[in-house]
């Protein structure tokens, strides 16, 4: 790991000065991703910003028709939370699955939608529920927010604050895990809300989390496991690689949609 | 440039000057000479180095010392009671024969007793999940599996 400068600040308005004056510094949250970057000198920042000190950014409120998470919450605290699984019990399944027990325990639903992996399950949570992203400067739709492969609409020193989840009507995540990281080699996350629209995201298929209007009309359609299953994507835009090949990622695209459906409809 | 570092391992007050690159295990191992918990990949993935930052089951090789500012960590050593009586997951370890060469044991034991605290009488499916983020490369966790139900059925 290369040298760098350390910072904690107190709060968000010294964090977001702090990262406003320094030149390649970055925010640390849970560093269950970039301590690893850091460590392989994937990422050498001059200084960090260490949320850890700030505590407006951890919790889980009820906001009328939405749940709004602070952006330093553990997975573990999502999962575990009685109003997320209470109101949103898919997105409290999806942050029980993240990779382990201790990964869990110290990595952050900000710091998974700022890394934009494109395998992680926050991304398709959050874009399946059309939730709002609030930053230390403005409010992105998850429709504006993940823009490519760890790419996403935050500029360089703007913080998350926290993400704000519409209820829905219903919603379901299915991932099949890769069986080493946990990570998805595909998850779907599918969401009627409660106008009655249908919305289905996907992780896992290596350019970055998408909706699939094909499946979304099919869901309207018909919000059943069958009417999901028998959607057949195109391998185009798939990724392959030594776990699965793009036409096996197209496909379990189909079969976890069922599945998501299936845990919709309980 | 160094960073004062202050918190609570195993119950006692540590205070420290760090470089800020130092990796809790780091911290641990080398600053504290607190060996009994294992680096087995230094990549996240091994679960050797979890310990117990403010009561959770972290693995300590995938953060910095910083991190754990002002915070309490227990590590192996910590959870025998002070007269060196072993701790009822230790005990059952030992009893269950739940390890073979030892090098996955202290986070094992770290794992298990974070596991039980959340899910006091687990599944044998959910002791296996919940185990999920800890390797070991002799047992074939069979063992480990009963001494975690052993301890839970014992407590
Ligand atoms: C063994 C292992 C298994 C895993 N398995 C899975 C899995 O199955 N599914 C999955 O989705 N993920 C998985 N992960 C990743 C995990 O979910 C991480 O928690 C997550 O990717 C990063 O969160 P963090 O809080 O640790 O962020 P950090 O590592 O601290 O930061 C990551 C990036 O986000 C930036 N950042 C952090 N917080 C903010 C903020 N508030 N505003 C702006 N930028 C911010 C940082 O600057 C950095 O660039 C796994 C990780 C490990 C080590
Ligand atoms: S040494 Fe920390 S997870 Fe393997
Ligand atoms: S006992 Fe040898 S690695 Fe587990």
């Amino acid at each position: 790991m290369y040298p760098f400068q350390y910072h904690r600040p107190a709060n968000l308005a010294e964090a977001t000065a702090l990262l406003g004056k320094l030149g390649e510094g970055k925010a640390l949250a849970g560093g269950q991703t970039l301590i690893a970057a850091m460590k392989l000198r994937l990422a050498q920042p001059s200084d960090l910003v260490d949320l850890g000190g700030i505590a407006e950014l951890s919790g889980i409120r009820a906001d009328g028709d939405a749940i709004v998470i602070g952006a330093l919450t553990r997975h573990a605290d999502v999962a575990a939370s009685a109003e997320v699984g209470k109101r949103i019990p898919a997105l409290a399944r999806l942050a029980g699955s993240i990779g382990d027990r201790q990964v869990r325990a110290a990595g952050t639903l900000g710091g998974s939608i700022a890394n934009n992996d494109p395998a992680a399950d926050y991304p398709a949570g959050v874009l399946g529920l059309g939730a709002t992203v609030v930053t230390s400067r403005r409010s992105i739709a998850a429709d504006d927010f993940f823009s490519g492969l760890y790419e996403t609409a935050l500029e360089p020193g703007e913080l998350i604050k926290s993400v704000s989840f519409p209820v829905p009507q219903r919603a379901g995540y299915a991932k099949f895990a890769n069986p080493a990281s946990r990570f998805a080699l595909i998850g779907v996350f599918v969401c009627q809300e409660k106008s009655g629209a249908v919305r289905v995201a996907v992780t896992g298929g290596g350019n970055g989390v998408f909706r699939s209007a094909e499946l979304e009309k099919a869901l309207a359609a018909s919000f059943t496991p069958a009417a999901a299953a028998a959607v057949k994507l195109s391998a185009d835009g798939f990724s392959g690689d030594l776990h699965a090949s793009p036409e096996y990622r197209a496909h379990l695209v189909s079969v976890m949609a069922g599945r998501a459906v299936a845990a919709a409809l309980g | 440039m160094n960073v004062k570092l202050s918190l609570t391992v195993n119950g006692k007050a540590v205070a420290a000057e760090v470089d800020p690159r130092t990796l809790l295990v780091q911290f641990l191992r080398e600053h504290l000479r607190l060996t009994g918990t294992h680096v087995g990949c230094d990549t996240g993935q091994c679960g050797a180095c979890t310990i117990h930052l403010d009561g959770r089951a972290v693995k300590s090789c995938n953060l910095l010392a910083v991190q754990a500012q002002g915070a309490e960590v227990t590590t192996i050593e910590g959870l025998a009671a002070p007269n060196g009586d072993m701790h009822p997951m230790q005990a059952a370890f030992k009893e269950c024969h739940g390890l073979q060469c030892g090098f996955c044991t202290p986070g094992m034991v770290m794992s298990a007793t974070a596991l039980l605290k959340d899910n006091p009488k687990p599944t044998e499916e959910q002791i296996r999940a919940g185990l999920d983020g800890n390797f070991c490369r002799c047992t074939g966790y069979h063992n480990i599996v009963k001494a975690v139900q052993s301890c839970a059925a014992g407590s």
